[in-house]
């Protein structure tokens, strides 16, 4: 079986290492608080889903 | 190889597998509303659909069907005798997965499955703001409303017109108080080529609009 003749130096493996990225997800405003909300998620803060209340909350405004 | 076969097994056994998705069927239909991953309620709603569609012949064979599938007699019964009436209507497509998030623990994808029949909140909306929209171009009844937009533009182009004309004129008017008649010779063509620029920059905004005048 094929073998690496070297050992990847550190500074090799960290170049290479340098494309390793992580993106940020995608957020957007909750249409009825504000409050940032994940794409196709219902709102965590206020249980609206598309401008419509999908799910009750205890209502503390 | 796995190739094609798009069936989740959610980890578990046959038997494990049937069993779970029956008691979650259970569980849907009696409380209407239940909170689970989204893998879980993908395949639960390819479970439950049959079976709601199947409650809509009440008869002892779709019965004892469904409750082959259930084995609750409370949920077979509340399917038959309260669900059954609701979704009446519905050409399938009774349930709705709205996601809420990642689980605390194992960060799993949570959402909410439901009866679409039983969620008021979303079905009052849905049916106050129910505009009829006509997706196909056929009839020309989306054209008019173009036509009135565009004749509404035409008519401010018009005004706009006027207003630049009696600015001109104005200004000419002022020019002839003052005494000296060379300044009102020189003034008076200037305006003139004035209206004219203000015209002919019009026509050329409006090609439309005198298009819509030859309409009238």
């Amino acid at each position: 079986m094929a073998h690496p003749k070297r050992k990847i130096s550190k500074s090799r493996r960290d170049k290479r290492r340098t494309h390793y990225k992580a993106t940020s997800a995608t957020f957007m405003e909750c249409s009825n608080c504000g409050s940032p909300v994940l794409m196709h998620r219902v709102c965590a803060d206020c249980g609206y889903y598309k401008g419509k209340p999908a799910i009750e909350k205890e209502v503390a405004v | 190889m796995r190739h094609g076969k798009k069936f989740n097994h959610l980890s578990r056994t046959k038997s494990h597998r049937a069993a779970m998705l029956s008691n979650m069927a259970s569980s849907l239909i009696l409380s209407k509303r239940i909170s689970t991953t989204v893998a879980k309620a993908k395949a639960l709603r390819k479970y439950v659909e049959p079976l709601l569609t199947k409650s809509k012949t009440d008869d002892t064979h779709s019965r004892r069907v469904v409750f082959s599938y259930l084995q609750n007699k409370e949920s077979v019964s509340e399917l038959f005798n309260e669900v059954a009436e609701k979704i009446a209507t519905r050409p399938g497509g009774y349930t709705r997965i709205l996601k809420t998030g990642n689980r605390a623990g194992d960060n799993a994808e949570m959402c909410i499955i439901e009866l679409v029949d039983y969620n008021e909140l979303m079905q009052k909306e849905a049916s106050e703001a129910k505009p009829k929209t006509r997706r196909s171009r056929r009839g020309g009844a989306a054209k008019k409303t173009e036509d009135a937009s565009a004749t509404t533009k035409a008519t401010d182009d018009k005004q706009k017109v006027e207003a630049k004309a009696d600015e001109v004129i104005e200004d000419a008017e002022v020019v002839e108080d003052l005494p000296a008649g060379k300044a009102e010779v020189k003034e008076a063509p200037k305006a003139e080529t004035k209206e004219e620029s203000t015209k002919e920059e019009n026509a050329s905004d409006g090609a439309d609009t005198s298009e819509e005048e030859d309409k009238k």
